[in-house]
């Protein structure tokens, strides 16, 4: 709207930012590869040790891009669900999305066990998990949706949120009950939330539902930028509410559920990144916002995933936990800072 | 209906209301360029009603509504944003944006798909900003605005949208006297000078008797409407509320309490 050139030093230094994320999580690992040799491996130089080149390029690096689609798209989600429901709080896990996508998950991961009478479900493949997430969190942000079309209160809308999600764990749990411990078991390391072991086609299909999900994201700008004035004043100015309402359901969805899919329910990026980008981009424009808040998740990412890592040691701590202890103290700091909830 | 092409807005027995609940009807009027008109009535009569008609933000249950000869049915919501922009009781969701930011998107119906501002399109939020005295408050966040500032941006983003109509529910509520006549007047010189058609609904009577170039009176009968002078001298405004109360006076135009 204003001035879009004062944020370019920005977006060099964000980039910046991004690349040395970048280099930073592929130099870290459990077994020790030094930086420089890491440097020169991406240059395409070859590496003293064999092994090195086949952990950087088969693990590593697959790993460092599935992190930063994953920070970008789901802080992208976020940013979404904030604009679509002019609420601040507003994210993929707090709304129970990434509760609904779970239960889109369990139901086929353990409900296929629990039907297994039915001898063609028990096939569980890549395409058939994000599907199942993306509808199961499609179903979430429908329901929210409607929901919050009665109840404009900020505070009651996070609490059916989170009542979604009590209702979703407490149907996977049930569901846990009654299925095989082999089942159970990867459906729990899946909701640990992790962001490698993504096989190159598992990657190549997140890297398309993410795609997807920016591409409908870029087309819903302007229509972004009028809702922040409401939904009146948006139809007013021309935006047909339906359809872009329902674009962006679909982008946020896509994002949040794809993502979810193949990473696990990842907590706290989606809600805590717009409000972070906002610190350093401080506009409300879509076509400012879109880019900086996708560049600003992705190093967020790869920087919770190096300290997963926990440098040179074989322990990998749960994404998850790292994600929920940078996100809750900015939630935290949200609902103090209330000019900040002014979104 | 034979000069239905020079009026701007017009409307033939029209009935307003919510599903089988009819509000008022008979709602008789046609508006040329130019002109200033306020609403008035008494509470809960319909004047939030008719704006929300006249806006197409619900459907009227009979009756015709004409946007420049063209029934306001038949238009697409981007032909609509071109002809008609609205200034709304409710604030704006995002009161995170500055007055700038808030004015530009009165351009949006002219931009291409991403909302690119033209030069042509800066002028058109330059010379809003101007009109309604905000140059100084240009990067202002609206949350950081008074009642007056932030209704005064509303209606310049209203302009920027450069429609030959604008519709304004209430847009003097909250305000003190001086910021009230402040709003009218601007409003006034911008269906003017400008040749904008402005229709807004108020309680300001006395105000908008002044000010306004035509009235419609929303009294649940007959809706008269006209020039208010005209008004006036056909007594129109004593049936407004009940006398025992208050009393018009048809010298100063205004209304006293009955001691």
């Amino acid at each position: 709207m204003s001035h879009p050139r004062s944020y370019r030093l920005s977006f060099v230094l964000i980039s910046v930012a991004l690349c040395l994320a970048l280099v930073l999580n592929i130099s870290s690992g459990s077994v020790s590869i030094p930086f420089f040799a890491t440097l020169s491996g991406l240059m395409g130089k070859p590496l003293e040790v064999s092994s090195w080149e086949y952990i950087l390029w088969d693990y590593r690096v697959p790993k460092a891009f599935t992190a930063l689609l994953v920070g970008g798209g789901l802080s992208l989600s976020g940013l979404l669900m904030q604009t679509l429901f002019r609420n601040p709080l507003a994210g993929p896990f707090v709304l129970g999305i990434s509760s609904g996508a779970s239960l889109g998950a369990a139901l086929l991961l353990m409900g296929t066990s629990f039907l297994s009478s039915f001898a063609s479900l028990s096939f569980v493949g890549d395409v058939s998990l994000a599907i199942a997430a993306s509808l199961g969190s499609f179903l979430v942000l429908a329901v929210v949706l409607a929901v919050a079309q009665r109840i404009r209160d900020t505070m009651a809308l996070l609490v059916i949120g989170l009542m979604f999600g009590s209702i979703t764990s407490a149907l996977v749990s049930v569901l846990a009950y009654f299925t095989s411990a082999e089942s159970l078991q990867r459906f729990i390391f899946w909701s640990f939330g992790s962001v490698g072991n993504l096989s190159s086609q598992q990657l190549s299909l997140l890297t398309g539902i993410v795609l997807l999900g920016v591409l409908l994201c870029i087309l819903s700008i302007k229509a972004l930028n009028a809702f922040l004035l409401g939904e009146h004043y948006a139809q007013s100015l021309g935006v047909s509410l339906r359809k872009s309402r329902w674009i962006i359901i679909i982008a946020a969805g896509l994002l949040a559920g794809g993502i979810t899919a193949f990473a696990g329910p990842i907590v706290f990026i989606g809600l805590a990144v717009p409000h972070l980008t906002r610190q350093i981009f401080d506009t409300m424009e879509h076509r400012i916002l879109v880019p900086a808040v996708f560049l600003y998740g992705a190093i967020l990412m790869l920087l919770c995933d190096t300290f997963a890592q926990l440098p040179n040691s074989v322990n990998v701590l749960p994404i998850n936990a790292i994600t929920s202890l940078v996100g809750a103290p900015v939630v935290i700091w949200l609902l103090v800072r209330k000019r900040k909830m002014i979104f | 209906m034979e000069n239905v092409e020079k009026h701007i807005l017009s409307t033939k027995e029209l009935t307003i209301g919510y599903g089988v609940k009819v509000v008022a009807e008979h709602i008789n009027f046609s508006l040329e360029a130019g002109t200033l008109c306020g609403i008035v009535g008494a509470n809960g009569i319909g004047k939030s009603t008719l704006l929300r008609t006249l806006g197409s933000f619900q459907p009227k249950l009979e009756g015709r509504i004409y946007l420049k000869g063209k029934a306001l049915e038949d238009h697409s919501p981007s032909e609509m944003a071109q002809k008609l922009s609205v200034v709304l009781t409710e604030p704006p969701a995002s009161k995170n944006l500055t007055v700038q930011e808030l004015i530009a998107l009165g351009r949006q119906p002219y931009t291409n798909w991403l909302g690119s501002l033209t030069a042509s399109d800066k002028e058109h939020i330059n010379q809003s900003i101007n009109a309604f005295l905000l140059n100084d408050l240009r990067n202002v966040k609206c949350h950081e605005l008074s009642d007056g500032q932030l209704q005064r941006v509303l209606i310049a983003r209203a302009m920027a949208q450069d429609t030959p109509l604008i519709l304004l529910d209430e847009p003097t509520t909250h305000l003190d006297l001086y910021h009230k006549v402040q709003i009218l007047k601007l409003l006034q010189q911008l269906a003017h000078e400008n040749q904008k058609t402005i229709v807004f609904t108020t309680h300001e009577i006395d105000l908008a008797i002044q000010l306004c170039d035509k009235t419609l009176i929303l009294d649940g009968v007959n809706n008269p409407f006209g020039a208010p002078c005209e008004l006036i001298e056909q007594h129109h405004f004593e049936r407004l509320f009940p006398s025992e109360m208050i009393q018009f006076d048809a010298k100063t135009g205004t209304f006293k309490v009955n001691k």
